[in-house]
C-alpha cells in the first residue's frame, strides 16, 4: 500500500508483523500494547555487584529469543554492546533481539553474531560503518527497524518494545546502582537515551569500569531502577567516546551556507527574548550557531534554551548568558561532558522528554528553530538522512524527524552538490523526514522555502536573501553535475524507516555489491 | 592502431577529483572505473574518458580511473593530462611538458 507521501509500504514483514503506513506528521494515533510490569525486589543487605559478565550471565534469567538493549552515548568508542553480546554467545544464547540506540563502526563484530544466529533482529536510530553495509546487503534475517530518538521512548512506554534486560554503560556507578555519566575515564556526559530503558526494562544492568563509593550523587539514573552492577575492565576507547574539541569549519562553502541559515533565522522574526534553538555538530550547523550567537549578543537577546546533542559551543553560549538552560540528551564533546558536572542549568534529560510525540509534551515542540542536515531533499521537501543517493544505508534518523516536526522553523542546510551528486532530487530514495515538517532549504547557491509557508518566503525576500524555487535549485545542480542516472530499488526490504509515531514512512531495499 | 608510448597518470585521490592511469593497450580501449558515484554517473564518466581518448586519436589503450565524485570537466582534464604525459617524448621523463 502507498503511505501519505506516496511510498510503497508492504502490509507486513518478517519480524515486525503488520505495518502501519505513515499518515501525516501529526496524524498517527497513540496506541498501547498490553504488557505486565516487571517484578522487582531488592532485599536489604542484598548484593547487586558482579565482578564479571560471566558471573552476571550465570545469575540473569536471560533466555534465547529475549530482547536486550543498549544506548549509544559511547558512540564509536563503545565496547559494552560488543562485550555483552560476545558473553551472550559464550553462554549459548541465540535469537536475541537487540535494541541499540545508535550503531557505529565499532559494532562490526555484530555481523558475525548475526550470521551465527546469536542476534536475530536490530532496532536502532543510526547505522554507520560495516553494520550499515551488512544491513544493506541483507545479512540480517529480518528487516532492521530504524527509529527516531522520540520514537523509541514512545515504543517502550506503550509496550510495543518490551526489553528483557537493559545494559546501561555507566562511566561511574556505586554498589547500589546509582549511575553518573560525566565522571571517570569513560565519561560520556548525558545518559538520556538510556533513561527509558531504566524505566521500562525487566532487568536493568549497570556496566561500569569505575565503581565508586556509595552514595554517588546526584545520579543520572538512581539505584531504585538498577538491578545489577557489573564491573568490567573498560567501557571502551575514550578517543571514540568524545571528540576533544569540535572545531568550527573553515570551508568557505559551509560558512556561506551557515551565514545564510543565520540570516534566515534573523529574518523569520523568531530571534527574540526567549529564543530556543537546536543544531547539530556538523560543519555548517555549528558555524550557523556561532553567527546566531553573534546576533544575539549584538541585539542583547537572552534565549530560553538550547536542546539536543550539546557541544562546547552551546556551553559557551550558556555561560555567556545567551541561554537560560541547556537540555542535554547527548553530550558530544569533552567540554559539554565537563559542563554537565559543573553548570547547574546544564540539565540532563531523557529521550522521552526530549522527543516522544505520544507524551504529555516533549521539548522539541518548544523549539523556535532547528538546523538540520540532509543527504537528499526532494521537490516536496521530504528529506533523506538514512541512505546515500545510491540507496546504501549510511546515516541516522536520530532526532531529525522529531525536531523537524516540533520546531516552528525547520532549516535544512546542505551543499547543493556533494561528491558530484545533486542534493535536490525529484524524489528522495529514502524518506526519513516528511516535507510538511520542513520549512527552508539553505544551499550555497540559494534558499528555497516550502510553498506551505508563504509568509516566511515573503520575509526572506524582504530581507534580500537569495530565494529560489526548489526546482530551480535542482536544475542548477544538474546543469553543473549532469543529471544522475536513476538507481533501481527492487531488492528485498532490508530496513524499515519508522516515523516517530510508530507508522512506517519508508522502507530501504537491498542493493547488491 | 594508435597507442600511447608509456604508462602515465594524472589527478589525485582527493574528494571531487579522480585519478587516471593510462598504459598501452592490447586491442581497443578498455576502461576500468572505480567510482563512489558509479551507480549515478558511471556511464557518464566512461563516455567522457572514451571521448577524450578518441579525440586524441587513440584506439588502443588501457585506462584505470578512481573517481571521488569529480565533475565532468575534471574527468576530461585529468584524462587529457594523463594521455598527454603518456604520449610525450621520453626526453622530459614523461611529464608531458
Amino acid at each position: 500500500m502507498k503511505n501519505a507521501i506516496g511510498r510503497e509500504i508492504p502490509g507486513e514483514t518478517k519480524g515486525q508483523g503488520k505495518l502501519r503506513p505513515f499518515l501525516g506528521a501529526f496524524q498517527g494515533a497513540p496506541e498501547t500494547f498490553p504488557r505486565l510490569p516487571p517484578k522487582k525486589r531488592s532485599p536489604p543487605g542484598g548484593n547487586k555487584v558482579f565482578s564479571s559478565l560471566g558471573d552476571l550471565f550465570g545469575d540473569l534469567e536471560l533466555k534465547s529469543g529475549a530482547t536486550v538493549s543498549f544506548h549509544h552515548h559511547l558512540r564509536d568508542g563503545d565496547a559494552v554492546a560488543n562485550m555483552v553480546l560476545a558473553a551472550a554467545d559464550k553462554f549459548g544464547l541465540r535469537d536475541l533481539n537487540v535494541s541499540l540506540t545508535g550503531t557505529f563502526a565499532v559494532h562490526a563484530p555484530m555481523i558475525e553474531l548475526v550470521k551465527k544466529g546469536v542476534v536475530a533482529s536490530l532496532r536502532t536510530s543510526s547505522l554507520y560503518g560495516p553494520v550499515a553495509g551488512a544491513v544493506s546487503r541483507g545479512v540480517f534475517p529480518t528487516p532492521v527497524l530504524i527509529h527516531t530518538h522520540g520514537g523509541r521512548p514512545r515504543a517502550m512506554k506503550n509496550g510495543e518494545l518490551s526489553v528483557d534486560v537493559a545494559f546501561v554503560a555507566a562511566p561511574a556507578a556505586d554498589r547500589r546502582g546509582n549511575i553518573v555519566g560525566h565522571l571517570g575515564k569513560s565519561a560520556c556526559g548525558s545518559l538520556g537515551y538510556a533513561w527509558s530503558d531504566a524505566d521500562h526494562a525487566g532487568t536493568v544492568v549497570a556496566v561500569t569500569d569505575n565503581l565508586v563509593p556509595f552514595p554517588l550523587f546526584p545520579p543520572s539514573i538512581p539505584q531504585n531502577k538498577v538491578d545489577r552492577v557489573v564491573a568490567v575492565e573498560s567501557l571502551g576507547d575514550p578517543r571514540g567516546i568524545v571528540s576533544g574539541t569540535t572545531r568550527i569549519t573553515k570551508d568557505p562553502v559551509a560558512l556561506k551556507i551557515a551565514a545564510s541559515a543565520a540570516e534566515v533565522i534573523s529574518a523569520s522574526g523568531l530571534l527574540k527574548e526567549g529564543f530556543s534553538f537546536q543544531t547539530g555538530a556538523g560543519g555548517a550547523s555549528l558555524a550557523a550557531a556561532r553567527y546566531v550567537a553573534q546576533m544575539m549578543e549584538k541585539d542583547k537577546i537572552r534565549g530560553g534554551f538550547a536542546l539536543g546533542g550539546i557541544t562546547a559551543h552551546m556551553v559557551g553560549m550558556l555561560e555567556r548568558g545567551l541561554f537560560q538552560c541547556l537540555y542535554d540528551v547527548q553530550s558530544f564533546d569533552l567540554e559539554s561532558v565537563r559542563s554537565l558536572g559543573r553548570n547547574q542549568n546544564h540539565l540532563e534529560i531523557g529521550a522521552d522528554l526530549y522527543a516522544n510525540p505520544h507524551s504529555s509534551g516533549c521539548l522539541v515542540d518548544d523549539l523556535d528553530a532547528v538546523i538540520l542536515g540532509a543527504t537528499e531533499i526532494d521537490l516536496d521537501f521530504n528529506v533523506n538522512v538514512v541512505t546515500g543517493s545510491d540507496g546504501v544505508i549510511m546515516g541516522a534518523a536520530g532526532g531529525h524527524p522529531d525536531t523537524a516536526a516540533g520546531a516552528k522553523l525547520t532549516i535544512v542546510v546542505a551543499n547543493l552538490l556533494r561528491s558530484r551528486q545533486p542534493i535536490v532530487v525529484d524524489r528522495v530514495i529514502t524518506a526519513t523526514t516528511p516535507g510538511e515538517t520542513v520549512d527552508v532549504l539553505v544551499t550555497e547557491r540559494g534558499v528555497a522555502v516550502n510553498p506551505k509557508n508563504q509568509e516566511l518566503k515573503e520575509r526572506l525576500v524582504k530581507a534580500r536573501l537569495d530565494v529560489k524555487e526548489i526546482d530551480e535549485l535542482k536544475s542548477l545542480a544538474e546543469k553543473i553535475a549532469g543529471a544522475p542516472e536513476k538507481v533501481d530499488r527492487d531488492g528485498p526490504v532490508v530496513a524499515l524507516v519508522e516515523y516517530r509515531d510508530g507508522t512506517i514512512i519508508d522502507v530501504v531495499r537491498g542493493v547488491s555489491g | 592502431m594508435k597507442t600511447v608510448l608509456r604508462a602515465a597518470q594524472a589527478g589525485t585521490m582527493e574528494s571531487n577529483d579522480l585519478m587516471v592511469i593510462v598504459e598501452p593497450g592490447s586491442g581497443g580501449i578498455s576502461i576500468d572505473l572505480e567510482s563512489i558515484v558509479s551507480r549515478q554517473y558511471g556511464a557518464a564518466i566512461r563516455a567522457t574518458i572514451a571521448r577524450v581518448a578518441a579525440e586524441m586519436g587513440l584506439t588502443d589503450l588501457n585506462v584505470k580511473a578512481v573517481d571521488k565524485g569529480a565533475l565532468d570537466y575534471a574527468v576530461e582534464a585529468r584524462t587529457r593530462t594523463a594521455l598527454g604525459r603518456a604520449l610525450a617524448p621520453e626526453t622530459d621523463g614523461g611529464r608531458g611538458k
